[in-house]
């Protein structure tokens, strides 16, 4: 299993087990954390499972995929460590991942 | 919105489908563009026959040219986050000639002018300033209610609807409170048909649009020189990005987000009550927990989808669902349909207020074009509910509800309805 780490903007944790396999987003979606909407069921054409990773993550969860960008781009808090969290697999990797969710989806 | 195929339906028109047997006419004689079958509420049973029998399907013959209808969730989603295949320009309108105005707007235009154009206007309803909104909006929203009679029968669309709407789109640009009507008239005749009851001619629609140019280039002139505020107007005089946008990019906007958020709030409005009337077991669940209007808002909209279908244009020859595409052909997307398709949502044909991944319904579209306006359309009618249920036990309909002769703007011209108060 693999933990997640989800911190609203409110600061408020959620924890998560999960198995490899699905999306950072689908571990946020099945457990009940909130903050994540996606709306798209995670086609990455909604950017409303936009997460920030933290910082010390960053260089391993993989690169964003022009599409990612692109709709990252239409999202008003962009930020350099911005990325979908649908478009990001759950490896052994990333036990222990930290990403904070937005106030706001867009 | 409107579109062109809008305007008196002769009775002898050869496109109409009213009246026939889905099931007994040949399958490529099916033309959803035309309009009859969407105000005679009769598109169901033709979208389900082509679903199940040819869910990419051509009409090769229809008062609008030939054109692919797209019907399934799915492939639905595979044409509209393909945008190098299938191009919004040079219109998202089904009819070839229809030139909206020249005017640049980001809705009918590719990557990457597309997304620069879009970058320059989204943050002014983005979630972080719609909070900003939201007290002002909920008060015009309670004095609408307060000043509705009870017991008496009404016009749902007319009284709430369509008052409601103008009101927010007023409040969305701070426009002076007394004029407010011309918002709604400038919105229709910016998508009229010359002769189709909004303005006579060509020049008449174009009186219309002088005068809503000028208007808002004086407004910009008023605002520049103010300190900057919420209104939309103000943001875009003032924001870093926005403040030397060229003034005619400045009225597409302007008239993109007039035209955009109208009809479709309004329709998802009275779309709401119509669909609560007709399933009184989901009137029975909001009236025992009113925390499910955010859930119910989402299914109100998968359930009206306000705009029927968006259109494309092969950039390429391409496949999808088996069929051939050529470049050039006319790919209509019928988000109707696949709101509807049992295979991506279960139990798609029932209006449960309370179902499981209400928000995964395609009538914001998906991709790069998806709905700039759905977090404000969303709290618009969220607080439009909230606020009915604080005041009313059934906002009950008492009369068959008008619909809009369009294939394109699905809604209701008038809703007769009577006010049940509180006990
Ligand atoms: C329930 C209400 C609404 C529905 C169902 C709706 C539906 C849609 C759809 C389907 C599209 C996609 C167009 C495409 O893919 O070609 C769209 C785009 C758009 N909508 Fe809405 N809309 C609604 C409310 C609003 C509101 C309130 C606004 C005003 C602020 C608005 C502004 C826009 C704009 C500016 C676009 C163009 C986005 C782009 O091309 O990037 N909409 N809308
Ligand atoms: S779920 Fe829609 S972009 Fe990730």
């Amino acid at each position: 299993m693999v933990n997640i780490q989800f911190i609203e903007h409110d600061g408020s944790e959620h924890s998560v087990e999960v198995s490899t396999g699905g999306s950072v987003m689908q571990a946020a979606v099945t457990n009940g954390v909130p903050g994540i909407d996606a709306d798209c069921g995670g086609s990455c054409s909604c950017a409303t499972c936009h997460v920030y990773v933290n910082e010390e993550w960053l260089g391993k969860v993989g690169e964003l995929s022009p599409t990612e960008e692109a709709m990252l781009s239409l999202s008003t808090d962009r930020k350099d460590n911005s990325r979908l969290s649908c478009q990001i697999q759950v490896t052994e990797e990333l036990d222990g991942l930290v990403v904070t969710t937005p106030e706001f989806q867009f | 919105m409107s579109d062109v195929a809008s305007g008196p339906e002769s009775k002898t028109s050869k496109w109409s489908m009213v009246g026939k047997d889905p099931y007994a006419m040949p399958i490529e004689k099916i033309d959803l563009s035309h309009p009859g079958i969407w105000r005679a509420n009769e598109f169901l049973p033709f979208m389900e026959r082509l679903r199940s029998e040819e869910p990419v399907h051509y009409c090769p013959e229809s008062a609008v040219g030939p054109y692919w209808s797209v019907m399934k969730y799915k492939d639905i989603m595979e044409v509209d986050t393909s945008p190098h295949i299938y191009s919004s320009e040079p219109t998202i309108g089904i009819v070839d000639s229809f030139e909206e105005f020249t005017l640049p707007a980001f809705i009918s235009m590719d990557p990457p002018k597309h997304d620069e154009q879009r970058r320059v206007v989204q943050d002014v309803v983005a979630p972080a300033n719609l909070k900003n909104l939201e007290g002002l909006i909920r008060q015009r929203v309670c004095t609408i209610l307060d000043g509705l009679p009870i017991d008496e029968e009404f016009d749902w669309v007319e009284r709430v609807s369509i008052e409601l709407t103008t009101q927010m789109l007023a409040t969305l640009f701070d426009f002076p409170f007394e004029d407010r009507s011309k918002l709604t008239f400038w919105s229709d005749a910016a998508t009229a048909i010359p002769g189709g009851g909004i303005v006579s001619n060509q020049e008449e629609r174009w009186e219309a649009l002088q005068e809503c140019f000028a208007y808002f280039i004086r407004l910009w002139n008023e605002r520049v020189n103010e300190k900057s505020g919420n209104d939309l107007i103000s943001m875009l005089a003032h924001g870093e990005a926005t403040r030397d946008m060229p003034q005619e990019e400045y009225l597409g906007n302007i008239i993109l987000l007039i035209v955009g958020g109208n009809d479709t709030t309004r329709n998802s409005i009275s779309g709401g009550v119509l669909a609560l009337n007709e399933n009184p077991a989901e009137y029975d669940k909001l009236r025992a927990d009113p925390g499910l209007i955010r859930n119910m808002v989402s299914e109100i909209i998968r359930w009206q989808t306000p705009l029927a279908h968006m259109r494309r244009t092969a950039l390429v020859d391409t496949e999808l669902g088996g069929k051939q595409i050529k470049a050039g052909e006319k790919v209509v997307m019928w988000y109707a349909s696949g709101n509807r398709d049992e295979e991506s949502i279960e139990r798609a044909n029932e209006f449960l207020i309370d179902r499981k991944n209400a928000r995964q319904h395609l009538s914001f579209g998906f991709g790069l074009h998806r709905c700039m306006g759905n977090r404000l359309a969303e709290m618009q009618l969220t607080i439009v509910w909230e606020e009915i249920m604080k005041r009313f036990q059934k906002v009950e309909v008492v009369g068959e509800p008008e619909r809009v002769y369009s294939s394109f703007v699905k809604g209701y011209m008038s809703l007769p309805v009577k006010l049940q108060p509180l006990d």
